[in-house]
Formats: structure tokens, C-alpha cells, sequence
């Protein structure tokens, strides 16, 4: 189970909420302080374009983003319930393709996602897609009483 | 934490200040900022970024946006940043290669191509 679970509409004005969640339970799991702000820009281009795509689609459901606190380390899963087109079985006129400016700036939050976090998993299916971000954490120093 | 613009005429430049966080629902109140004042015939902006908080890919859409319709009038649009975080965000997306950056406004009303 993740140690934070957050659902929230998809709604530009929720993506800031999001943002300090992560980061405040980012911060907690041990996540070094220099990289707080990129936690919170990654998060926040994963949680613009989940928004995006439910939009775009005329999904209802939420945007689920899970904060996973592990030993070492630290994940951001950004989940969506937009249908992508699944490599090689794409059926005529299926998923999201068109080329305009949308798919454009979905690509500019990808891009800087990949460039802020090493650790990027990207996947997409029929049912949804989601981003998953890890962080090493530092373990808290022992503190001697 | 909202945005906040405000502008000013200096000789043929319009400044921009921004403050706050730009983001997917803030970004559209800058692009209405930038479009009016390219209507109303300031084709020369300098945007000034120093009171950002935060800025993401939706704000630089925002100001390539600005900057598409500015060389459209043969204008321009001067960015004046000096906050590490905000400057990281043009570099990995090549962004600095775009936009000309300046330390000071002063510098960037003076500066000519």
C-alpha cells in the first residue's frame, strides 16, 4: 500500500495541491532538500498531463497519484484512466493521435519529467497510463539520547 | 499562492512582472496578458520573472507562445531571471537557446540584437 494516496478531480487548480503533498511527504520520507523542487516540478508535469488527458477525453474519474516511502528510496506514481494506443495494436482512428498543440505540450511535461529524474517509468494501456518517479532517500541521522 | 502581473512602458518596451507560481491554472492568465499586449502593439516585452515561484512546461509554452507572436510584429520578448530552479528549467529543455536571458531589467531594455 502506498504511504499517501491522493485522488483528486481533473482540474488545473488541484495540480498545485498536489504539488505540495508530494513534496511534504517527499520531504518527510527523507528525500534530500536540493531535490524537493525537482520532486515538485516532476510530480506537477506528471499531474498537468494526467489532467490533460482526462480532459481531453471527457474522463470523469480522478487523477490518482500515489507516494510510495521505501527503504532508500522514494516513488511518485501519477496514474490516469486515459485509453493510450498500445504500440502495434492501434486500431483505426483509436486513442489520442492527433498532432496538435495538446500532444505538444504533453511531450514538453515529458521531457522535462526525463530531464529532472533519472528514475522514469512511463507506461501506457488501454485502461490508462501512469508515470512512476523514484528518489534515493537519505536515512534520517541516528539521533543519540 | 496565485499570479500576479503587472506592466510598464520604458521607451519602446513593455515590462511584465510576474510573481507567484505559473502553472497549468495560472499559465492562461499570462498568454491573456501577452496576447493583449501584442494587440494593443507592445512588440517589445521583456518579462520579468524574478518574483516567480514557480514555473513548468505549461509557462514556457506560454512564453514561446509570446514569443511566436512578438516576431510575427518583428519584435521581441527578453526574459530577466537570476533564480537557479526557474533558470534549470529553460536549460533542459534547450529553452536558453530561445529565449535571451538577462540579469537585470536595466539590462534587458538596453540590450539590442
Amino acid at each position: 500500500m502506498a504511504t499517501v494516496e491522493l485522488r483528486f478531480s481533473a482540474l488545473p487548480e488541484h495540480v498545485r495541491t498536489a504539488r505540495l503533498v508530494a513534496a511534504a511527504v517527499a520531504r518527510r520520507a527523507g528525500v534530500d532538500e536540493a531535490v524537493l523542487d525537482e520532486v515538485r516540478l516532476a510530480v506537477g508535469e506528471a499531474c498537468t498531463r494526467a489532467v490533460g488527458l482526462h480532459q481531453t477525453g471527457g474522463i470523469s474519474a480522478p487523477v490518482k497519484v500515489l507516494l510510495i516511502e521505501e527503504e532508500k528510496q522514494f516513488s511518485i506514481e501519477v496514474g490516469d484512466e486515459a485509453p493510450h494506443a498500445v504500440p502495434g495494436a492501434r486500431a483505426d482512428g483509436a486513442g489520442p493521435g492527433d498532432p496538435d498543440s495538446d500532444a505538444e505540450e504533453d511531450e514538453m511535461g515529458l521531457a522535462v519529467i526525463s530531464g529532472l529524474v533519472d528514475d522514469v517509468e512511463v507506461s501506457a494501456g488501454e485502461h490508462g497510463g501512469s508515470i512512476k518517479m523514484t528518489w534515493p532517500t537519505t536515512p534520517p541521522p541516528t539521533i543519540l539520547v | 499562492m496565485d499570479l500576479s502581473l503587472s506592466t510598464e512602458t520604458m521607451g519602446d518596451r513593455t515590462i511584465v512582472r510576474v510573481g507567484g507560481e505559473i502553472d497549468v491554472y495560472t499559465a492562461p492568465k499570462l498568454r491573456e496578458q501577452l496576447v493583449e499586449l501584442v494587440n494593443d502593439g507592445s512588440f517589445h516585452l521583456v518579462v520579468d520573472m524574478e518574483g516567480v515561484d514557480f514555473l513548468d512546461s505549461t509557462g514556457l509554452g506560454v512564453l514561446v507562445g509570446g514569443l511566436k507572436r512578438v516576431r510575427a510584429h518583428e519584435g521581441s520578448l527578453r526574459l530577466v531571471c537570476n533564480q537557479e530552479r526557474i533558470l534549470k528549467i529553460f536549460r533542459i529543455t534547450g529553452l536558453t537557446k530561445v529565449f535571451p536571458i538577462h540579469t537585470s531589467v536595466e539590462e534587458a531594455v538596453a540590450a539590442t540584437d
